[in-house]
């Protein structure tokens, strides 16, 4: 973190629909190796940034280098070194995992051995299982497996705990860390604070199209502390969510 | 940085979709099924199908044991009472099969049979001849009959199969090609599975070519299987053998690519997959109907015949007959095939209007 070499630089991004502005002027730069967090409310333009940086929507003005590469000029350079996870991608219709990893690695150019794509993320056990016939957090395991058959500098995920429970939304949490530490960088959208919290070491908030603060959430949570913020009810020293863990088990529900 | 491998890419995707189509009932059913269902209902059915025109010559003798047993048959229609010019006519059109004249000789009790074929309708006029030959060696006609002339071309022996089969394949291909890679793309598009694929730096044409490539090998082995079960199993007539399969083969390629097409244009005007259906089969029913799948389109009223002949399907059914049945090559059938193309071009044409990524 202490050099802190930009990997992604986005200035003064413009998106424009028909009648409505859904990106308006974001700037920011995404260091190496920083799990970093795009928030705010549904609409705001997360998922239209994202898309627009991963190469799959044309942007209406601004300017986007991802690790050297320009979007307009390289997109093709930039799909080979980054990782995408969509919000709600499918999967080419009755093949099982292996299968599926085989053919995106044809689709990258990429020599793996399928399995080990699969213990990565854990899910070497439901190699000859189709995607359909998955929970929702081995789908969102499985989504991230895709997105590292290319080894990518960077990797992009859009929400990728919604709709997971505490145990999966954990067990996805580590597997990011994971796949962090080993050198990549990561760019995570969410609803869930906690998460942000947990997860990022910057983040975004994203509203109407515009960024709105950026910075770590230990700063950012200071600062609003400072500004004489005080929470209605005294925090405890467990949360609800404690309380669940550590009824439930910590151990992971297929 | 390693170089980036469209061929890799492209076939990845064809052995992708080649197995997603093999596990898919659907496109089995459809490719398989349907065509030897039909083939082994015609193939047991017999002669039902077909039914022969056969003009008899004015001042024909009619009270002779020859014209009676071709009536027994079932499959001719012996048309009388019309002039010696207006058969002619008939004749030229293909409207009537044959002309049959029989006279008793000339001082003998045994009779003459005249048969004349015509161009316009050889397929009919190869039945016929094989009815006669069956009926001369009837034992209570053989005495009576001293001769038979025949004039115009000698025909081989048409069977039901060999109609019924070219027919059920052209539909085969129809149906893969229009059902199946309209279902798949809109499907692929709807599930967001080809925007996965657009964050790899796969192109886009690798995602079609890839996937044609795995439907024609599947219409192509679906093909194999039809052409094998009809000739060992029904005897259908393949008269330069592998040869004569292999120009199949290629026909049906020719056919499912320009089918394929109608597929991408359905993909891009369906709003959601209950759409699909209804729109293919606006597509693949009146081909069903019209091409000369199960009848012979010479047996339309007039007026529905140049709809027919607008039809890609008559052609490839047409030229698939011809190559499987008379043994041509495939220059011999060079207009059905430029046909094809022409359809082809018109209907890549739209779709590459039409078609949509996302």
């Amino acid at each position: 973190m202490e050099t802190k070499k930009a990997i992604i630089s986005v200035k003064n991004l413009v998106k424009k629909y028909d009648d409505f502005v859904a990106v308006q002027g974001l700037s920011f730069e995404v260091y190496e190796h920083e799990i970093f967090g795009l928030l705010g409310p549904n609409g705001a333009g997360k998922t239209t940034t994202l898309e627009i940086i991963e190469t799959l929507r044309d942007k209406t003005s601004g300017e986007i280098i991802v690790d050297g590469f320009s979007v307009d000029k390289q997109p093709q350079d930039i799909k080979q070194i980054i990782g995408v996870q969509l919000q709600a991608a499918g999967y080419y219709p009755n093949l099982n995992l292996i299968e599926l990893i085989e053919l995106f690695a044809g689709l990258y150019g990429a020599n793996i051995k399928p399995m080990e794509m699969l213990e990565k993320v854990n899910l070497q056990e439901k190699a000859k299982a189709k995607y359909k016939a998955l929970s929702g957090g081995q789908k969102q395991r499985f989504s991230i497996a895709t997105t590292l058959i290319n080894q990518p500098k960077i990797i992009f995920l859009d929400e990728p705990t919604t709709g997971l429970d505490p145990q999966a939304r954990r067990n996805l949490w580590d597997l990011i860390i994971e796949i962090r530490n080993a050198g990549t960088t990561v760019v995570i959208t969410t609803h869930y604070m906690d998460e942000a919290e947990q997860l990022c070491d910057r983040v975004a908030f994203v509203e109407r199209g515009q960024i709105i603060a950026l910075d770590t959430p230990d700063n950012l949570i200071d600062k609003l502390v400072s500004s004489g913020f005080e929470r209605k009810k005294e925090v405890k020293k467990a949360n609800l969510e404690d309380v669940f863990i550590n009824l439930t088990g910590q151990e992971w529900r297929e | 940085m390693k170089k980036y491998n469209n061929l890799t890419a492209t076939l990845a995707l064809a052995k992708a979709s080649f197995r997603s189509i093999m596990r898919s009932p659907s496109a089995v059913v459809f490719t398989l099924a349907f065509p030897l269902i039909f083939i082994l209902v015609f193939g047991f059915l017999g002669g039902g199908g077909t039914r022969i025109d056969v003009g008899v010559t004015p001042g024909a003798d009619v009270n002779n044991p020859v014209m009676g047993m071709l009536e027994k048959t079932g499959m001719i229609r012996l048309v009388k009472d019309k002039s010696k010019a207006e058969f002619d006519k008939l004749l030229e059109k293909g409207n009537v099969d044959a002309m049959i004249d029989v006279h008793r000789k000339v001082n003998s009790t045994a009779y003459s049979v005249n048969v004349v074929y015509t161009s316009a309708s050889r397929d009919k006029g190869g039945i016929l001849k094989s009815v006669l030959n069956n009926i001369f060696y009837d034992k209570t006609l053989k005495p009576t009959v001293a001769e038979i002339k025949e004039s115009t071309i000698t025909g081989r022996e048409y069977k039901t199969i060999d109609f019924i089969l070219p027919g059920q394949l052209g539909f085969s291909l129809l149906s893969t090609g229009v059902f199946g890679t309209a279902f798949v793309f809109l499907s692929l598009r709807q599930t967001l599975v080809i925007k996965r694929f657009f964050a790899t730096p796969v192109r886009r044409s690798s995602i079609v070519i890839g996937e044609g490539i795995a439907r024609i090998g599947f219409a192509l082995i679906g093909a194999l299987f039809i052409i094998l079960i009809g000739h060992f199993f029904f005897g259908f007539t393949l008269v330069h053998g592998a040869l004569t399969v292999v120009n199949m083969l290629i026909l049906a390629t020719l056919g499912v690519i320009v089918f394929m097409g109608f597929g991408f244009i359905i993909s891009g005007i369906a709003k959601n997959e209950s759409m699909v259906p209804p729109i293919s089969n606006i597509v693949t029913l009146p081909q069903f109907l019209l091409s000369g799948t199960f009848f012979s389109i010479e047996a339309f009223p007039s007026w529905l015949q140049p709809i027919s002949r607008a039809l890609p399907l008559t052609y490839l059914n047409d030229a698939l007959r011809k190559v499987a049945f008379e043994g041509l090559g495939l220059w011999d059938v060079k207009f059905q095939i430029m046909i094809l193309l022409l359809w082809g071009i018109g209907i890549y044409a739209v779709a590459v209007k039409v078609f949509k990524w996302e």
